[in-house]
């Protein structure tokens, strides 16, 4: 189906599936019940879900493929959010424009960036990547103020321009981003008895354009050209050697990479019509880098389960607190309960980075092939068992 | 008529000479060995023409066009192919996917887009692919991961991906070297195979005498950067240069 083999076919249907019934998938437990605490499945943080979603798959084309290692790829993402305000401030609060336009300007910024950096390879190419992003972060901030809004950001107006929009100016309030007039914040809400599930247009806008970006990664992965990508990370010198060019390859990866990450730049900001520069700090490059990681650098599905499950925890673990915890344990003697509250105590809360820094250690150390490998090995184990079982069934006893 | 001319060509490393004036004449499909002892110069010699090294002076210039100032990918593409001391191939990546590759840098140049179609949609690449994998006698290999494979046969898949080029100039940098008597013996009958059944010029720089005199029209001898004599096999054997040239090394 749309040329890709039975396999990758099944993993994208797999895919949509999942995010059509995300929010109802992510609502596992009642409202109003202990464990609600851990349901995903309200708007805000499934947006987040799809939209560092495609910023991964776009890193994992570049880093996946050709081993080479950006750091700097949050510059993009920002590039493409500025972009996507200025579009919503000068052109329509139409979200379509916007998009469109901060997938470009990340592409061109991209070329830029990555004509330079590709001048090194390894370490090199790292440094030079994050320099680049470091420099457009201290940019945004200070000198670029008049079209960044400086460290404050750039948010929509109520007396932008917005030349596009003849005329339709609501009330006193700022519009909101929408999608021909269908805003990016509504929703329908559906109750089933204990269970609330809100169907939210921002995300299955972004949910789509996740999937077209996820449809179109798979055809790059299985392309000729992603065969050259991989024969980059493989032998540079043999592919030298054997008549190919792999600078333009390589610019052509990484610009692919930074549309991606303006993409999702551009979709953040359809959600909330407001970018910041710390939207380029390294640390939002180094997130990207761990969900790549995390989930399986070089596999289809890994980053977008990596993106899921960094966001999950930053959002989910990091609203824990020592109250919550008392309630949870309050069936214990006093003294069991305030000893268990102090040790898990650093690793929620506040303390969530240091619970994702350890599984991120675990995982390097235990599945150097990320939460993908988790899954092949269960998957394995199954199947073990199975043919144990059917092997047992064939050959009875004598 | 003479496919690659090397004329007056010096390198120096610092003050080392690593090659100094040579000059060097390749008939077209012949087999042309160039021979020495360790840190002859050969391997310098062979980097000079496929444009990992330039030299300081001195011309290069391969079916009538210089090669000098070219990039690797630049030199592949007007015909030459070059086959590594240690063999370089695609590890990460299954021996068929190996062979694609120069199938695809023959049909589509340096660089082609195309990042839609899939790759076993190329008929016409598999195709190719797989005929030179037959050739090879590689074809039940085909699914294997390039870097699982033994020594002997990366060699052969190296060269089998050289082949796949249809290159009017094969270079071969000690192919043997490291090899096991079988795998030596084995490769030099794919070479004779190749040199009998396709229109291909092979130069091959190599230590093994017994390699050298199974294959090679014409001989080169390179002492400390310089060509001591050119000649038919028979007449290097016995040439009393040669032996001093190699005094101390005892083979031949
Ligand atoms: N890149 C280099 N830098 C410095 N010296 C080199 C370099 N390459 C080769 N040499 C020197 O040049 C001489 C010839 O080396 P080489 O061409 O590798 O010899 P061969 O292949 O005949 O054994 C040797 O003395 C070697 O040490
Ligand atoms: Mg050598």
């Amino acid at each position: 189906m749309l040329g890709l083999n039975k396999k990758d076919t099944s993993l994208l249907l797999l895919v949509a599936a999942l995010v059509a019934f995300a929010p109802i998938l992510l609502n596992p437990f009642p409202e109003g019940s202990a464990l609600a605490q851990f349901n995903a499945g309200y708007p805000d943080l499934m947006q987040r879900f799809v939209i560092f979603g495609i910023f991964a798959i776009g890193f994992n084309i570049l880093f996946g493929l050709t081993g080479y290692l950006s750091f700097g790829h949050a510059a993009f993402l920002g590039a493409g959010s500025y972009a996507g305000v200025w579009a919503l401030k000068l052109l329509t609060i139409n979200v379509i424009p916007a998009i469109i336009i901060s997938t470009i300007v990340a592409g061109l910024f991209s070329i830029l960036i990555g004509y330079i950096s590709l001048r090194r390879s390894g370490i090199y190419f790292s440094i030079l990547t994050l320099a680049f992003a470091q420099m457009a972060f201290a940019l945004a901030a200070s000198v670029l103020t008049p079209i960044t809004g400086g460290e404050t950001g750039l948010q929509t107006n109520l007396n932008d321009p917005r030349i596009l929009d003849f005329g339709v100016r609501e009330g006193g309030n700022i519009p909101a981003p929408s999608l021909f007039g269908l805003e990016m914040g509504s929703s329908f809400q559906l109750p089933v008895a204990g269970w609330l599930w809100t169907f939210n247009v921002g995300y299955y806008l972004s949910a789509v354009l996740m999937l077209i970006a996820f449809y179109i990664a798979i055809r790059i992965f299985r392309s000729p050209f992603g065969m050259m990508l991989k024969a980059v990370k493989s032998n540079q010198q043999r592919l030298n050697y054997t008549g190919l060019n792999t600078r333009p390859y390589m610019l052509a990866c990484f610009v692919i990479s930074g549309m991606y990450a303006g993409l999702a730049g551009g979709l953040m900001v359809a959600m909330d019509p407001l970018a910041g520069p710390e939207r380029m700090q390294w640390t939002a490059s180094g997130e990207v880098v761990l969900m790549s990681i995390l989930g399986g650098v070089g596999t289809l599905i890994g980053p977008v389960l990596g993106a899921g499950f960094i966001k999950y925890f930053e959002n989910i673990f990091s609203k824990i607190n020592d109250n919550l915890l008392h309630q949870w344990f309050a069936f214990m003697p006093d003294g069991i309960e305030n000893v268990l509250v102090a040790i898990i105590h650093p690793f929620i809360g506040k303390g969530w980075h240091l619970t994702l820094g350890l599984m991120f250690m675990a995982v390097i150390i235990f599945l150097p092939g990320g939460l993908v490998e988790l899954g092949q090995r269960i998957g394995r184990l199954f199947k073990r068992r199975k043919s144990d079982d059917t092997s047992g069934q064939t050959t009875p006893a004598e | 008529m003479s496919i690659l001319e090397v004329k007056g060509v010096n390198k120096r490393f610092g003050g080392l000479q690593a090659l100094g004036d040579v000059n060097l004449s390749v008939q077209e499909n012949s087999v042309h060995a160039i021979i020495g002892p360790n840190g002859a110069g050969k391997s310098t010699l062979l980097n000079c023409l496929v444009g990992k090294l330039i030299p300081d002076t001195g011309s290069v210039m391969f079916d009538g066009q210089s090669v000098l100032g070219r990039t690797p990918y630049e030199i592949n593409q007007m015909g030459i192919s070059r086959v590594f001391q240690t063999p370089e191939i695609f590890g990460d990546l299954t021996v068929m996917e190996n062979m694609m590759i120069p199938c695809f840098a023959k049909r589509d140049g340096a660089f082609e887009m195309n990042a839609w179609g899939s790759v076993l949609g190329q008929k016409d690449i598999v195709a190719h692919a797989e005929h030179v994998l037959e050739d090879m006698n590689m074809a039940d290999k085909r699914q294997m991961m390039a870097s699982s494979m033994s020594r002997g046969d990366k060699r052969r898949l190296e060269i089998g991906m050289c082949l796949a080029q249809e290159p009017r100039l094969l270079l071969l940098d000690e192919p043997t070297a490291g090899m096991a008597r079988a795998d030596t013996n084995n490769t030099i009958d794919l070479l004779k195979e190749i040199k009998d059944k396709r229109d291909i010029t092979i130069a091959i720089i190599e230590h093994d005498m017994h390699v050298v005199f199974s294959l090679a029209e014409r001989i080169t001898v390179l002492a400390q950067g310089t060509p001591l004599v050119e000649d038919v096999p028979e007449n290097i054997k016995g040439n009393p240069k040669v032996r001093e040239a190699y005094l101390g090394e005892a083979q031949v």
